[in-house]
């Protein structure tokens, strides 16, 4: 069984919700991501998304971008990436807790190593899943059947500007979760949750079994309370990358200490604890 | 190989295997909405008489077929003619497209529009058409080309649009496009996004082309009625790809008529040196197109070069990948040494500055003329007129303004 699904299945039988923080790999580098993301699953993280750095990250936001550039002015290859990932996937943070590792990719880097041997290089180096946020359901039917395959997770994303029947199509091709996106635009933090977010949820729910675990834009406590009772997850990005924008100009150990300060908050209000 | 030029692009916006729509699934309902407006206005007798009349009375078409008769003597073969978009109002194609899609805005009932610009040139057509329909607009712009161009963001703001400085990633043209989208897909109740060139994802390339097809068909019009025969050459230079796109399409069909396309060969043709795209890349993603585009091994987009900053860029319009797959078109690349003779040469011998851009179609086509009988009749894409490159080519070449 895929590490995602009984992630879930797990998650649903004890009645708690998935928290899922995002990390680009290789920023400031290597090393400090494979540090990183053991300090954040320790602080409570369900599932961890690896961005894989990519040059014209058009569905990503100016907060992940600037992370992605200089994370590539470094050189970072995706055979480095992969080998991270494998080392990360083989450490006791992760054995221990069951995280599943996905990766959040443009479709111009897996096209251009084929299909098939990026998704068989990311099984190989322990993930469970991909997200591909340029590569909408219209595009997606070879990938979607070399992840089917091999059992390997192929996440959609759904969006306010959705409409219904599209949005069954993509909920048809969508396995492992739902990406639900919270708000139209692309990923950054926001101030609020709009009231038809909850509309939404409640009608994808009546059409899937599907987790359906929202991300773009969340940073604070009090959007996870409102989002809680309507999910089985929640994502955050851009809130915890930017800490990674002081790397370097002040010690090391007061940002990961804020960071994971920040996922141990966001966890506490996801779970319902004050 | 038989290629009608109704066949393509199918309903999802391919040309062949290329183009379709890379794009976040935020925009898709925008795409489809766009699509479905843009169908119907191009078969909507009304939207299409209205277009015409401002090309007609406001652009200033149908721009001349001017035969050059002194560069015709330089080159010493076939007979050398010019279609003039240097003349449109603003100086180059450029605004043919924006006028279109200005008043596809409106009738969208869209009170805001935004685009992206290299050199300036789109964006100040953009901004042009914005206060012709009284639309706001915002134009994204590289911080490396906002200090380059500073004459044309001044005409920006003095047209009433804001000019956004992009500071993410290599501060140019690239880079103003990702932003662009990202403003689109936060905005996209109330905005429409003018790309400038045939590239992006369906409709664009399909939509670009149309508009710009005003160029080709007058040059047949205009080859008949002056020649009483079709061009046996047709030469247009090629960055995105959008006045090539608008000078080919109409001559598809004609397959007697030679199509060449001209790509910025830069400082030469290894990597980060160059912007020949259809010569030196590969098909790969870009802006949410799949089309021939310069890029890493893995994946990444290329660094590219040219002296021309209309020309330099990785990517190109799928529909002429599907063009040079199918052998159609012809695609070669001319360098920045040459380019910037042609500049001089055509200046001095025919008193037309031409763009930098236009300089590399200037070049190939005294190449091939120059091999021809004298009663072949070769056919340039003027695209644009040289005045915003002055302050570049005097500082390449030690002058100052």
């Amino acid at each position: 069984m895929n590490p995602i699904d009984q992630l879930f299945q797990r998650l649903r039988t004890e009645g708690r919700k998935a928290f899922i923080p995002f990390l680009s790999a290789g920023d400031p580098d290597l090393p400090t991501t494979t540090m990183l993301a053991q300090e954040v699953v320790n602080a409570g993280a369900d599932l961890l998304e690896i961005g894989f750095p990519y040059s014209d990250p058009i569905a990503d936001g100016p907060v992940i971008q600037a992370s992605y550039t200089r994370a590539l002015q470094k050189g970072l290859t995706l055979d480095a990436i992969f080998d991270m990932v494998r080392q990360l996937a083989d450490t006791p943070a992760i054995t221990t807790r069951q995280v599943p590792l996905v990766g959040m990719v443009s479709y111009s880097l897996i096209h251009r190593r084929g299909p098939a041997s990026f998704l068989d290089q990311a099984m190989r180096a322990g993930m469970s899943g991909i997200i591909v946020p340029d590569l909408p359901v219209d595009e997606s039917e070879e990938l979607t059947r070399q992840c089917a395959i091999r059992d390997f997770k192929c996440i959609h994303l759904v969006t306010p500007t959705t409409p219904r029947p599209r949005a069954l199509r993509i909920v048809q091709r969508c396995t492992g979760f739902l990406y639900c996106v919270s708000v139209a635009g692309i990923t950054g933090e926001r101030q609020r949750i709009p009231e038809e977010l909850h509309d939404q949820l409640a009608w994808l729910r009546s059409q899937t079994t599907l987790p359906l675990c929202v991300g773009f834009g969340i940073s604070k406590p009090d959007q996870v309370r409102l989002l809680r009772e309507s999910v089985d997850g929640v994502i955050v990005g851009s809130a915890l990358v930017r800490f990674l924008e002081q790397w370097g100009k002040r010690p090391a150990t007061e940002i990961v200490a804020e960071m994971t300060q920040l996922v141990r908050t966001l966890g506490r209000a996801l779970h319902g604890e004050p | 190989m038989t290629v009608s030029p109704s066949a393509v692009p199918d309903q999802q916006g391919r040309f062949g295997p290329y183009g379709g729509r890379y794009v976040p699934e935020t925009l898709m309902f925008a795409l489809e909405q766009l699509t479905e407006h843009y169908l119907a206005a191009r078969e909507d007798p009304t939207f299409q008489k209205e277009f015409h009349q401002y090309l007609t009375h406001y652009v200033g078409r149908p721009s001349p077929l001017y035969f050059a008769e002194r560069l015709t003597r330089e080159a010493g073969g076939a007979r050398i003619y010019l279609k003039r978009e240097d003349l449109n109002h603003t100086g180059a194609h450029k605004i043919n497209n924006c006028i279109g899609q200005a008043l596809l805005t409106r009738r969208m009932g869209k009170p805001r529009i935004i685009a992206e610009t290299g050199a300036g040139q789109h964006g100040v057509a953009s901004a042009t058409a914005a206060a012709l329909f009284g639309l706001e607009c915002k134009v994204y712009m590289g911080e490396e080309d906002v200090r380059r161009q500073r004459l044309n963001v001044f005409k920006m703001k003095a047209l009433g649009s804001t000019v956004f400085p992009v500071t993410t990633g290599s501060r140019t043209l690239r880079d103003a496009i990702n932003e662009a989208m990202r403003d689109w897909m936060a905005t996209v109740a109330h905005t429409h996004y003018i790309i400038g060139s045939v590239v992006g994802p369906h409709p664009f390339p399909m939509m670009v082309r149309d508009f710009q097809s005003v160029i080709g068909r007058e040059t047949r019009e205009q080859c008949l009625a002056q020649l009483g025969r079709l061009p046996d050459v047709v030469l247009a230079c090629v960055g995105g790809g959008s006045n090539s796109a608008g000078m080919f399409h109409p001559f598809i069909a004609d397959h007697s008529v030679e199509l060449v396309g001209v790509e910025a060969g830069g400082r030469g043709l290894s990597a980060g040196q160059h912007a020949a795209t259809l010569n030196q890349g590969e098909p790969g993603v870009l802006h949410g197109t799949y089309s021939y585009v310069l890029q890493t091994p893995e994946g990444q987009t290329a660094d590219v070069h040219s002296v021309s900053a209309g020309l330099d860029y990785p990517g190109v319009g799928p529909e002429h990948s599907y063009w040079k797959d199918c052998g159609r078109v012809r695609y070669t690349s001319v360098g920045d040494d040459e380019a910037m003779k042609g500049f001089h040469l055509c200046s001095r011998l025919e008193g037309i500055l031409p763009a930098l851009e236009t300089a590399h179609a200037v070049v190939e086509a005294m190449r091939i003329a120059s091999t021809r009988a004298h009663e072949d009749v070769v056919v340039i894409c003027f695209s644009g007129r040289g005045d915003k490159d002055c302050y570049e080519v005097a500082r390449l070449e030690g002058e100052e303004i």
